[in-house]
């Protein structure tokens, strides 16, 4: 029972910690480690829920959760699927609740992560073929597929074998020189540092509980510092202006011939993405104290500790 | 690109330009200069048939191909996945940026012009 009171603790903060982490304002300073502690908080919330669920339903056994779970087995095995352990007449129907839900619970994330991947890789293969048989090369853009439309748009599709970044006429013929380049370089460290799969687990985690709001508050806070990951990189060998003036080219430019259902962005006034990214390029605010980082970096893995050590607590 | 890639590439153009359906022996004939093998031109449509890119019907002893959608159409399909980042799509590609509101774009413009001031 101890480690069910403290896993669901753990939980608990968890979500306490993402509501206050979406609100804070350090992750603009330092988006490589607010997305590790983004990581730590799914993956211990994920972990910890599971293993409240799975103590609580296992409390007759007394010794936590592993230990639980192999107790579960060896009755099992011992004396069918009675288990005269758990069928307790009392509370045996909330512990066989509890142990259904975190059985529910994996199944729900674990194939909510393999799906979200087919269905990632699928779209990309398609997407990927029909680029090779209407993109062009284009001699002015060096390792970028042209696409001849004239909204603007550039994005990268990612893959091991044969990722690209794409941009359409109408972006070529909207950006200079500069800021095309400073583009480019944006769309290729998405390419390069795999921003895709740092993104995936939340976007299976919106997927998971698709009428949670929070979910996809959270998936748009760790997406918001993926494309700030990616500017921090063009701004290395591009001046942060030039991609400050392209954002808003792009955010401005209105996408006449795409039907309006396409652009089915929900406003979120909590959260104007393209405003913070180009003030944070305009004005570039102290970055993240080394101290601060591994204050985050620490914290995160003591959280991922702890929860794995509760796992183990034989009470 | 791969040569695989470059032929169904060829082919579909071969197969955009015209209006009429075309057998093999067309196509292999409008890409002569390519000098390909009848099994080849085959192959190939045979491949795109099975993507879903082209479309067959049979006329006497031949099949006859044509696109399945224009080229315009799959323009349009790229570009829609590309900014229509919506439901389970998001995590496949990742754009630049999305479009804003009018309000955003106002500000954003403010912004922009308040860092000309020195």
């Amino acid at each position: 029972m101890v480690s069910a009171v403290l896993l669901a603790m753990i939980s608990g903060s968890c979500l306490l910690a993402a509501t206050h982490l979406r609100r804070a304002q350090w992750p603009a300073r330092g988006p490589y480690v607010a997305i590790i502690a983004w990581q730590a908080l799914g993956l211990a919330w994920g972990i910890s829920t599971i293993g409240a669920l799975l103590a609580l339903g296992l409390t007759p056994y007394e010794r936590g959760v592993v230990g639980g779970l192999f107790a579960l087995v060896r009755d099992a095995a011992a004396h069918g699927l009675m288990l005269p352990q758990l069928a307790d007449p009392r509370l045996g129907a909330l512990r066989g609740v509890a142990i259904v839900a975190a059985v529910g619970l994996t199944l729900l994330l674990f194939w909510g992560l393999v799906l979200s991947f087919v269905q990632v890789l699928r779209t990309r293969s398609r997407h990927r073929h029909l680029l090779e048989l209407v993109g062009r090369d284009d001699p002015d853009v060096p390792g970028a597929r042209v696409l001849d439309h004239p909204a603007a748009a550039a994005y990268c599709l990612p893959g091991v074998l044969n990722p690209q970044v794409v941009i359409s006429a109408g972006a070529l013929a909207m950006l200079d020189r500069k800021e095309l380049a400073a583009v480019l370089a944006h769309e290729h460290a998405h390419l390069r540092q795999r921003h895709d799969l740092v993104l995936l687990p939340f976007s299976s985690l919106k997927r998971a509980f698709p009428r949670v709001r929070f979910m996809a508050t959270c998936y748009n806070s760790v997406a918001l510092l993926i494309e700030m990951c990616a500017d921090d990189q063009a701004r290395r060998a591009h001046s942060p202006r030039e991609l400050a003036t392209a954002l808003v080219r792009f955010g401005t430019a209105g996408n006449p011939t795409v039907p309006a259902g396409a652009m089915a962005v929900v406003p979120n006034p909590d959260q104007p993405e393209v405003l913070t990214r180009v003030s944070r390029l305009l004005n570039p605010g102290a970055r993240l104290s080394r101290t601060t980082s591994t204050a985050v970096l620490l914290g995160s893995a003591a959280l991922m500790a702890t929860t794995l050590g509760l796992w183990n607590l034989p009470m | 690109m791969n040569r695989l890639g470059d032929l169904e590439r060829a082919v579909m153009d071969v197969l955009w330009e015209r209006i009429e359906p075309m057998t093999v022996r067309d196509v292999g004939r409008a890409l002569s200069d390519r000098d390909l093998a009848h099994t080849t031109v085959m192959t190939v449509l045979d491949r795109l048939a099975k993507k879903g890119v082209v479309q067959r019907t049979r006329e006497g002893r031949a099949w006859r191909y044509r696109p399945a959608a224009s080229r315009e159409n799959y323009v349009s399909e790229l570009m829609f996945d590309a900014l229509g980042q919506t439901g389970d799509r998001d995590a496949a590609l990742a754009a630049f940026v999305r479009s804003m509101s009018g309000p955003e774009a106002e500000a954003l413009r403010r912004a922009l012009a308040e860092s000309d001031e020195p």
